[in-house]
């Protein structure tokens, strides 16, 4: 789990959050003011101060906010002067925007707040579709508008130029004012809810922010996303009544409480209009006691009655949101929260503590029990000193003063309240705090009219709701006034009086009166320290590299028990041992894909026999005892000749394939299923282990380890042979042993010193933690320490189809010809949203199935894409010709497993790459290269053999988006950008990491390059057909190369080496049983002066889908043939190539 | 650094080298070889011995052969203690190999156990692992266990298959994350100077405050004579496996690696050699 905030105010308006992996309440000091209420999200924090302004709170990332700035230069030619700024009178503006309609010169351009900094000034776009242009940037046309070229013709009457500027926000980690709007809002803000993070993902980070007013209006904030934290301006939302407090969640829910104790249910909120449209009225829980309070999440809402009751709302979801009734829960609250996952959080009426509602899960919404959050605050001390006298009263005590002019009565409320609570002020203070939150419910009663509602509380709402979590608190907290039908009458002044014979009379723990968790990023799983800060020792043994494992107590058992080997054993290693070893056998039932045609699964009899080796290592036999025409057959396999075990999971059959060369040539390997999940997983670990006892192997992956990943993410790992890059005979790579690691990834990346980083699915970035086992290898093919949670998520697509037909339109009736209605993306298989399962049992879905409108080509507003007829290229919009649409539908499903990776929040990435080549030293910063999903370049800091995660990113600026990235081993980084061109930045080096500038590389002609990957001194790309390039020309002098030369096709990856190794994922390989898809393959006869190679050697595969060799810097030992062993190759080897040739000689 | 797991491997492959020697009083055809053998530290001594048996059975004349027993030092050893706690308790400082004498006459009843067969070992090991599983799960784990998984624990001792062994045993050493620990601790804490066979009382791991239980606050507990006084030169030496832990060791953490197959573990006190 990333580390993420839980936010919460104390009753004297102090901002604090609470880590999920802390223990402690950190006080946000820069909070220079005291704080109403605020609301989180992860990226931000939103919070009304006592001034009555909302301040906003944005978390520093390593990405900045930047924002890009353009604006467009336009000339035409005329014969005197050239191409001149003297435009015709029908032209369009010199300097305008994009579409000539705006007026937009540079000096026009001005920061919206003083939260933001120019980064530079404004300069020319070099850069046109991918192509550098001419110097100057200028692109050409006949006229405006029209199709601008980059070259200058003789028809060239017209040329525009764009011009950037950068600005970047720079209030991170500080409460920075929203810019007040251009008319001042007539009413300050009581309460604010934000949310919506999950509607829409276009543009990146929006939020939906909700206000409400003290005069009881809604107010929604347009217009904010990543790149605008603080929104636009307020809009005001219609409404039928008057709200106290509103709740956003992240999804498509948004409830508010009104004055008379109803409450309001947005409707009609959805991607396309984040506001919804109508409200629609629900009633309060108890019909005698009207709601005080709602907290809303993704399929779920809270609420809380005057009586402090706890209610659940079943039945919400998206098509529902109102929900089918109430249950009265257990707990008296007298604010709660719905945090991220639905899971909650409250404050008791009694004691004033945050409580974390334990055990919600999606499958139980309402969870078990409240749990106390029961961690100290920093600065508990000076909590306690400071509450004895002034401070105290300081949390309303500006507003109340500028009110209190009010009338006489509030003056004489006032003294009331003190009068009733300065007996027990002297012995404890926080109590005078409540006293002017109530004073000034109190104040304006005298003079503003009574809502209708309020039968007999002489209160106006719209000052109430200021401090609606102590009126509300307090009344219940003595139950004086519980009784009383009014809805908000409040607190009395007797109430406090009584109040204050409550817990919080000693000041010994804190008091909150607000909490957010729309930040905090918990679930079921999370393993919390906030509830008993001494029960964690054992816990954090597995969970985390604490003083428990460099603990003295375990370091002496580790070197006793090696000194009682040396004493009791090593100088007895001739004795004869006790027991003998024999052969052990395990057997079971299992389902085998037979080999012969018609190919189905039959039950064979499996059994597993082991012993010990000639060597002294272990050995084994597995056997298949089948039935082939009534004759009793077997087939076997030894352990040691077996070179991977692959998990293959469907929501069919558990099952997997044994591979050992042979079978991988076929492409054929044997595939076994047996019964249930945990007995495939037993056979696993122990044939997997039986494996490893054969070769030898234990213990974690070397530094030099070969990685790889398959297309359902399962991760394996193989010990290359110094011989596997010998020339020219290399160790043929269907021989090559893979061993599992746990875990879930899409990509991986690693350097020969051992650092390893990994992609999931859902673009998390991972780091190896240098531990082994974990998924399914438990126990003693695992490591203890080192293994984590790992958690993934991904999206299952299906295709709902429409023919159009003249009677009725587009339909679901197809015709008989057609596909299903309702399929995958070819069309060939049904899927409905019913009979779809999650991708295998280890997946559960987490959400319920959407449209999804990020579908290339572009959908129109319900997410349809039309063509002619299936099947056919789709375009986002209707024309004449289309007979049929389709759309797709998303549902996310998600899957926790364990391995030895720790997440490296917050940044999601798509790429990553690590310098190959080994640092001479464990301090040694090793640079470290990365892609954001979003396509920002990144560059790791502190990346070091002892601190392989970093520290923090530094972000490289781009005119465009990227998607791949590779450092070779002197450096050189290469890039691949959106459009499909490549990047190569210059002078990068130790002392300037991140380089200076880049330079545009054409692709190849009229191919769109996908990937790269960069060697000692090789450049290879792949592009979206699937053709492998290889960079000409490259040489240290001229480091970008002169062209791109076609080595292959069908090629999906690459990965080059320290050694320029070039190793692929290739499609379609023929095997002499199947043809397989996604399989390892390596270059062979690369050479330094070939590094190009010359064929391939085919390896493990189908499936497939990454591999990287980076990790591989072991030369081979050279083989000197005579022919070869001519005088001195004229390679341009650099010189640490030298060194370890001298070392291999002896080989 | 060193996994935990490695623990598990040390203790089990923990050998005691040995010189086994006939007693002077046997009748013998001709002079008795001594044997030597590496002995398993976790096994028990009728487990491993039958090499013994059969060696000295070549030379002692036959009719004067009755059930075989062992003997250090004149003590009688005990083969249902484990084969380590043995060497720990009585044989710790002297120099090995550790010679222990071979009898076949004038079987000590009153200090012995009879063990006519290996299925008498594998009862008492099993009802071992039950009376420790009682203590740890409330014999839950142990009675969802198949027969054969039974089995797989004695056949794993029997055979010394560390693997096979810990493949069932892991189930044994699990625990609920939120408890801490398991319900109680199964030890045993031997004596030299006492009478007692040892020490085996209910022991939480995890104190009522929610801390960690340490070595040191079972040995306050159960035998306080064990700790030395403040500013006092230690008396007596705790050791388990032939090491001495620090006394700030966890005990959950102990109980888990540094059993005995049995699931106790076993504790011996002894006095610090004078030297």
């Amino acid at each position: 789990m990333p580390v993420s905030l839980l936010w919460a105010v104390d009753v004297y308006g102090r901002v604090y959050s609470l880590s999920t992996a802390g223990q402690l309440w950190e006080q946000c000091h820069d909070a220079q003011m005291e704080f109403k209420r605020v609301t989180a999200a992860q990226q931000c924090c939103w919070g009304i101060a006592c001034d009555n302004n909302i301040y906003l709170n944005v978390h520093a990332s390593d990405l900045p906010v930047r924002y890009q700035e353009e604006t467009y230069e336009n000339q035409r030619w005329n014969p005197i002067d050239g191409f001149s700024d003297r435009l015709l009178p029908s032209d369009r503006w010199q300097w305008s925007d994009v579409t000539g309609l705006q007026h937009q010169p540079l000096d026009n351009f001005r920061i919206p707040s003083d939260s933001w900094e120019w980064e530079g000034d404004w300069y020319a776009d070099e850069n046109f579709e991918g192509e550098p242009t001419e110097k100057g940037g200028w692109t050409y046309a006949i006229d405006f508008p029209a199709t601008y070229t980059k070259d200058k013709k003789w028809n060239s009457c017209v040329r525009r130029r764009r011009w950037l500027r950068y600005r970047r926000y720079k209030a991170m980690d500080t409460w920075a004012k929203i810019p007040p709007q251009q008319t001042t809002l007539p009413d300050p803000f009581s309460d604010i809810s934000c949310g919506g993070w999950e509607i829409n993902e276009e543009p990146r980070g929006r939020l939906s922010l909700w206000a409400v007013s003290l005069q009881g209006k809604v107010w929604f904030r347009e217009g904010i996303y990543h790149h605008n934290p603080e929104g636009s301006f307020w809009e005001d939302i219609p409404l039928p009544g008057e709200v106290v407090q509103i709740s956003c969640g992240p999804g498509d829910l948004v409830w508010a409480v009104l004055w008379e104790g109803q409450l309001m249910v947005r409707e009609g909120i959805s991607r396309d209009c984040p506001k919804g449209t109508t409200w629609a009225v629900v009633d309060s829980p108890n019909p005698d006691v009207g709601a005080t309070h709602v907290a809303v999440g993704n399929n779920v809402v809270w609420a809380l009655t005057k009586d402090n009751k706890v209610w659940f709302r079943r039945g919400v979801n998206s098509h529902n949101p109102c929900g089918s009734g109430w249950i009265s829960m257990v707990g008296e609250m007298i604010m709660i929260n719905v945090g991220l996952n639905d899971q909650v959080l409250g404050i008791g009426s009694q004691d004033r503590a945050v409580y974390f509602r334990q055990g919600v899960t999606s499958s139980e919404l309402s969870g078990k029990t409240w749990r106390a959050i029961t961690v100290p605050r920093d600065g508990d001390r000076s909590h306690s000193s400071a509450s004895a006298g002034s401070l105290a009263g300081c949390y309303f005590c500006g507003e109340v003063r500028a009110q209190s002019v009010v009338s006489d009565v509030e003056s004489d409320t006032e003294k009331g309240s003190t009068d009733g609570a300065s007996c027990l002020v002297a012995s404890s203070s926080p109590e005078r705090n409540p006293s002017p939150g109530e004073e000034e419910i109190k104040a304006p009663c005298a003079g503003v009219a009574i809502s209708p509602s309020q039968s007999g509380g002489p209160l106006d709402p719209q000052w109430s709701n200021v401090d609606l979590e102590e009126a509300q608190g307090h009344p219940v907290q003595t139950g004086a006034v519980l009784d009383s039908a009014d809805t908000c009458s409040l607190s009395s002044v007797a109430t406090y009086t009584l109040a204050m014979e409550d817990p919080y009379g000693a000041d010994e723990h804190p008091l909150w009166a607000w909490v957010s968790g729309g930040g905090c990023s918990v679930d079921s799983h999370s393993q919390l320290n906030w509830f008993n800060c001494s029960m964690n020792s054992v816990q954090s043994m597995n969970l985390s590299v604490t003083p428990a494992q460099t603990a003295a107590w375990r370091r002496q058992i580790f070197e006793q028990l090696s000194e009682r080997t040396k004493r009791e054993i090593d100088n007895f290693r001739h004795y004869e041992q006790a027991i003998e070893q024999s052969v052990w056998v395990k057997k079971g039932t299992m389902q085998w894909w037979r080999d012969w045609k018609p190919h189905k699964w039959i039950d064979v009899h499996f059994a597993l026999e082991q012993f010990s080796g000639s060597e002294g290592n272990k050995d084994g036999i597995l056997f298949i005892y089948y039935n082939f025409y009534e004759e009793k057959k077997y087939l076997h396999a030894f352990i040691n000749e077996v070179t991977i075990l692959v998990p293959v999971l469907n929501d069919s059959k558990h099952s997997f394939a044994i591979y050992t060369p042979e079978r991988t040539k076929q492409r054929w390997p044997i595939r076994l299923a047996a019964a249930t999940e945990l007995e495939m997983q037993d056979w696993l670990a122990l044939l997997s282990d039986s494996c490893c006892d054969s070769r030898v192997i234990q213990g974690p992956p070397s530094k030099q380890a070969i990685w790889s990943v398959t297309c359902k993410g399962d991760i394996f790992v193989s010990e290359p042979s110094p011989s596997l890059e010998a020339m020219p005979y290399p160790s043929p790579c269907d021989q090559m042993f893979w061993r599992q690691v746990g875990g879930h990834l899409r990509v991986v990346e690693c350097n020969s010193v051992g650092i390893v980083w990994g992609i999931g699915y859902d673009h998390t970035a991972w780091v190896y933690t240098g531990g082994y086992g974990g998924g399914i290898f438990q126990g003693l093919s695992s490591s203890t320490d080192n293994i984590y949670t790992q958690v993934d998520a991904k999206s299952v697509y299906i295709y709902e189809n429409q023919r159009w037909n003249p009677v009725s339109g587009y339909t679901n009736r197809g015709l008989p010809t057609d596909r299903y209605m309702w399929s995958d993306a070819s069309g060939l298989h049904e899927c409905t949203k019913t009979n779809m399962k999650p991708p295998s049992p280890q997946w559960t879905w987490v959400s319920d199935w959407a449209i999804d409108y990020s579908v290339s080509g572009g959908t129109d507003r319900e997410g349809w894409q039309y063509a002619a007829d299936f099947p056919a290229s789709y375009h986002g919009y209707k024309t004449l010709k289309d007979f049929v649409r389709r759309r797709r539908w998303a549902r996310k499903c998600k899957l926790t497993t364990t391995g030895p990776w720790q997440e490296i929040p917050p940044i999601s990435l798509s790429d990553v790459t690590i310098l190959p080549c080994a640092a001479q030293s464990s301090v040694d910063v090793v640079p470290l290269w990365a892609i954001s999903n979003k396509g920002d370049v990144l560059c790791r800091l502190g990346v070091t053999t002892l601190t392989p995660a970093g520290s923090s990113w530094l972000h490289v600026g781009t005119d465009q988006p990227f998607k791949s990235i590779s450092i070779g081993a002197a450096s050189q980084v290469w890039a691949i950008a959106k459009d499909g061109s490549a990047f190569y930045r210059g002078s990068v080096s130790p002392q300037s990491p991140a380089g200076d500038c880049w330079y545009h590389i054409p692709s190849p002609a009229k191919q769109k390059l996908k990937q790269v990957s960069v060697g000692r001194t090789s450049v290879y790309t792949v592009d979206e057909n699937g053709n492998l390039w290889y960079r000409q020309g490259v040489t240290p002098s001229y480091p970008q190369g002169s062209s791109w030369e076609h080595i292959s096709n069908n090629v999906r990856k690459v990965s080059v080496g320290p050694l320029d190794q070039v190793w692929i994922i290739a499609d379609k390989v023929q095997g002499s049983q199947s043809l397989s898809c996604g399989t390892v393959c390596h270059r062979l006869g690369v050479q330094p002066m070939e590094p190009k190679g010359q064929s391939w050697d085919y390896g493990i595969g189908g499936g497939w889908d990454h591999i990287t060799v980076r990790g591989n810097s072991m030369e081979p030992p050279r083989i000197h043939l005579p022919s070869l062993t001519a005088p001195a190759p004229q390679s341009p080897l650099p010189v640490r190539n030298k060194e370890v040739n001298g070392d291999a000689v002896g080989c | 650094m060193a996994d935990d797991k490695d623990v598990l491997r040390d203790v089990w492959f923990g050998r005691i080298p040995t010189c086994f020697i006939l007693n002077q009083d046997e009748v013998t055809e001709r002079e008795a070889e001594p044997y030597y053998l590496l002995l398993p530290r976790v096994s028990y001594l009728t487990l491993v011995t039958d090499k013994v048996k059969k060696h000295f059975h070549k030379v002692v004349r036959t009719d004067d052969v009755e059930e075989m027993w062992l003997e250090y030092e004149g003590t009688p050893l005990k083969w249902h203690y484990p084969i380590g706690v043995l060497f720990d308790l009585h044989a710790s400082n002297t120099v090995l190999p550790w010679s222990i004498t071979v009898h076949f006459k004038n079987f000590p009843d009153r200090d012995l156990l009879h063990c006519p067969s290996n299925s008498v070992i594998e009862a008492h090991f099993m009802s071992s692992i039950k009376e420790a599983d009682a203590l740890k799960h409330k014999s839950q784990v142990v009675n969802d266990m198949q027969k054969k998984d039974h089995k797989q624990l004695w056949m794993g001792l029997q055979n010394d298959k560390f693997d096979q062994f810990w493949a069932m045993n892991r189930k044994l050493m699990e625990y609920p994350t939120e408890e801490g620990g398991f319900r109680y601790i199964p030890f045993r804490i031997y004596q030299t100077m006492s009478d007692r066979p040892f020490i085996q009382k209910l022991f939480r791991p995890v104190s009522p405050e929610g801390n960690m239980h340490t070595l040191g606050d079972l040995l306050k507990e159960m035998c306080p004579a064990a700790l030395p006084n403040d500013g006092e030169q230690k008396r007596y030496q705790v050791v388990i496996h032939g090491i001495e832990p620090l006394l700030e060791t966890p005990l959950q953490w102990l109980s888990e690696h540094l059993s005995h197959p049995d699931n106790f573990l076993h504790i011996c006190v002894t006095p610090v050699p004078s030297d």
